[in-house]
């Protein structure tokens, strides 16, 4: 079967030691996360949105696994297609000399990034988007050089009024 | 209520969730619980190694059918729990076990037997907790016994650190608890059930494999009523074996690695496959790839991530054994009267003749088959069995014939040598008025037999059968088939005298060296009133047969000729 990216939103119970459970499951069944974002949601919960490549029938298996774990409180897959699908980065920059420096703001600007700290020798720029954007602008700064850089992994909302419900 | 110290709440929700009996063995960190057992009427029963404690929290779980308890201190009593726990997780039993752990502020310190418990038992238990106050521990109790014991049922911990066990507070105990994201009663889709009906009546080959699901919820009526209705033969896994009677003309046995030749054969030759209860275990199924190929599943799961893991099925029903064969049933009989399938029974006949005609080796030493067939028939019907894991186990599965469902108690997910023996103590207490017999290996007894110390102190005689061929057997089998006869590490000698042992720990020792002897030792044995080990001396060079390398299909079974 064919391979492919699946994104995975679950909501879980906000609690220490619940993260480790989901993340213990991945790797004792095998399962390979590409990137994984958590934060605090509604009534006490908090929001995974997990990004696996595989075949339907690992994310099928997958998707039932997690639903087993009693701390999860809801799981399902998003498409892709009909999702809402952001990422951050920050990226450090390397400036030699100042036309460097007008080129990197103006290609921040057309990727819709921000400059968020400056320093003689670097510009640190905030981007959010697809995970694709942010690929396509950290290809183009590394001609200057990229000194560091940090990404969230995905996070991510099915488009429309559709909305994972707690029963 | 009035204030009440953590210690004093846990025993009395222990108490409400009706609790009599306990298995453990204390420690510092939770000593205070203990003091409160004291006083209580809560039956405590004193191991001599905390993984044994889960054992028979196992045993009692499985011959009963409630939650089997037991309870550990921090540091190494937790961490000699968890082969049990890893055990009860795989064969989805129901237990809770409690562990005392340091003081809250000592958690993450390293201090004198501090184990990260909570971490080491997440993947091996259905549920764990850690309580961080005293005012938790009602709903966390309650909220453990629910877990353990609904949907798949399965093994959860709590973890008490020593100073929640003496904070005060005044407790309010739930009359129940929801989890919201937990829903453990699914009913099966009518309309599937409905298409399952449809093509059962479809087959003219229907088999049914009947799991450990089945005895789990009981459902061992609702199972005989499709089969006769459907007039299928049924096998079993290893853990369903007692689903339906052996002697029942539609039963087929036990399935798998080492099943039985008439049940290997005529899955091969079905046409529609009723799976119910069971995870298709590669030592039931041989190979994936090649079991059942030609054949539609219909598959029966409380657990919905059982569904499609190894096997396909064509139409599967997340539902308990029990609600589903009741659904399955009624469609049935409203589609159709009583299948009339004398072809495929007469094949059934046909092979079951062939296999079981064979005439008995004359041979003056005891062989493990026919000693099962005669346990068997000195036992009384309700007997019941556990196992060691080995050979022992295999021979009990293939010929020890086992007539009502929680009868026969083994470890099938994990394969625990030394379980066999604590499961049966754990049993004994929990339906104390039958006879309870452990079949076991000599290696296998030898790594739990500390619990004579239990069984004589506490009174709770059971039988230990040592089919004793001073080898790790099974181990020894494959290296002789598979290896050249090259006995690498399996050669255990004459020792210890299991006799000797047995009296040293004030049970009863038996030696038995004929059929004779055997008899006589075992309704003996049965009728007294104090745990005795027959040791009985068989050849070392014995194989279990039928047997099908592991990872090849069902179709290469190798019957020893
Ligand atoms: C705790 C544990 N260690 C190792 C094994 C691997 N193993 C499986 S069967 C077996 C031999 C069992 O020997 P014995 O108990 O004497 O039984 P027999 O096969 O001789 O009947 C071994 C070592 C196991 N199942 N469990």
């Amino acid at each position: 079967m064919a391979s492919q990216t699946w994104i995975i939103a679950a909501l879980v119970e906000h609690k220490p030691g619940v993260l480790y459970k989901v993340s213990n499951m991945f790797r004792r069944r095998n399962f390979n996360i590409e990137s994984i974002s958590v934060g605090a949601t509604e009534q006490g919960m908090a929001r995974m949105t997990i990004t696996i490549t595989g075949d339907e029938s690992t994310v099928e298996q997958l998707v039932k696994q997690m639903a087993k774990l009693v701390d999860i409180v809801k799981v399902s897959t998003l498409q892709p297609g009909n999702s809402v699908v952001r990422e951050l980065a920050l990226i450090k920059v390397h400036i030699p000399n100042t036309t460097a420096r007008s080129d990197v703001i103006q290609y921040a600007n057309i990727f819709r990034g921000r400059v968020v700290d400056v320093s003689p020798e670097s510009l640190t720029i905030e981007v959010t988007g697809t995970s694709d954007k942010i690929n396509a602008f950290i290809e183009l700064m590394r001609s200057f050089g990229v000194m560091e850089l940090a990404r969230t992994g995905i996070t991510a909302l099915a488009r429309g009024p559709k909305i994972i419900k707690v029963k | 209520m009035n204030m009440m110290t953590g210690a004093q709440i846990l025993v009395e929700a222990l108490k409400k969730e009706g609790v009599d009996v306990i298995f453990g063995l204390p420690g510092g960190a939770i000593l205070p619980v203990f003091d409160v057992l004291y006083d209580s009427d809560i039956r405590f029963i004193l191991v001599r190694h905390e993984q044994c404690s889960a054992h028979m929290a196992e045993g009692y779980a499985k011959a009963s059918g409630r939650v089997g308890v037991c309870m550990v201190t921090s540091g190494p009593g937790a961490t000699n729990l968890v082969t049990g726990i890893t055990d009860a997780y795989m064969d989805s039993v129901p237990i809770v076990a409690f562990t005392g752990q340091v003081p809250r502020s000592m958690i993450g310190k390293d201090g004198f037997q501090e184990a990260d418990i909570i971490g080491i038992t997440m993947p091996i238990t259905k549920y764990n907790v850690q309580i961080r106050s005293a005012k938790e521990i009602p709903y966390e109790v309650k909220k453990a016994f629910f877990l353990a014991s609904t949907g798949r049922t399965g093994p959860v911990l709590i973890d008490l650190p020593k100073d929640t066990q003496t904070e005060t507070t005044v407790p309010e105990f739930p009359e129940k608890v929801s989890v919201r994201g937990y829903h453990p009663d699914h009913e099966p889709h009518p309309l599937q059930v409905k298409k399952a009906a449809q093509l059962l009546l479809k087959g003219e080959k229907p088999l049914i494999l009947a799991g450990g699901g089945v005895i789990s919820s009981n459902a061992s009526p609702e199972l005989m009523a499709v089969a006769e209705h459907l007039v299928a033969p049924v096998a079993t896994s290893l853990m369903g074996k007692g689903a339906i009677p052996e002697n029942h003309p539609l039963s087929l046995g036990v399935l798998g690695m080492h099943g039985t030749r008439e049940a290997n054969k005529l899955i091969l030759e079905a046409d529609l496959l009723l799976a119910v209860g069971l995870r298709f275990s590669d030592r039931t199924t041989g190979k994936f790839d090649e079991f059942a190929s030609d054949c539609k599943i219909i598959h029966i799961d409380i657990d919905a991530a059982e569904i499609g893991k190894n096997v396909p099925a064509d139409i599967p029903l997340v539902t308990d054994a029990k609600r589903g064969l009741k659904d399955l049933y009624k469609a049935l009989t409203e589609l159709s009267d009583k299948k009339d399938n004398t072809t495929w029974m007469k094949r059934v006949q046909e092979l079951r003749d062939l296999f079981r005609s064979e005439p008995e080796v004359k041979d003056s030493n005891l062989k493990p088959p026919k000693l099962m067939k005669e346990l068997r028939s000195l036992l009384p019907p309700d007997t019941i069995v556990t196992t060691e894991v080995g050979q022992n186990q295999m021979w009990a599965s293939l010929f020890f014939k086992v007539y009502k469902p929680r009868t026969f108690i083994t470890s099938g997910g994990l394969g625990t040598m030394g379980f066999g023996f604590p499961a049966a103590i754990g049993a004994k207490v929990a339906v104390p008025n039958v006879p309870v017999v452990d079949i076991a290996g000599d290696g296998s007894f030898i790594m739990t037999e500390q619990e004579l110390a239990c069984s004589v102190t506490e009174e709770i005689p059971v039988v230990v059968l040592v089919l004793n061929n001073r080898m790790l057997g099974m181990v020894a089998q494959w290296q002789r088939l598979f290896y050249q006869r090259r006995y690498s590490a399996v050669e255990l000698g004459d020792v210890p005298d299991f006799v000797k042992l047995a009296e040293a720990y004030g049970a009863q020792g038996m030696r038995v060296q004929s059929y004779e002897e055997f008899r006589k030792a075992v309704n003996e044995a049965v009728k007294s009133e104090v745990t005795t080990v027959i040791d009985v001396p068989i050849s070392p060079e014995e194989n279990v047969f039928p047997m099908v390398p592991a990872g090849k299909s069902l179709r290469e079974t190798i019957t020893g000729e």
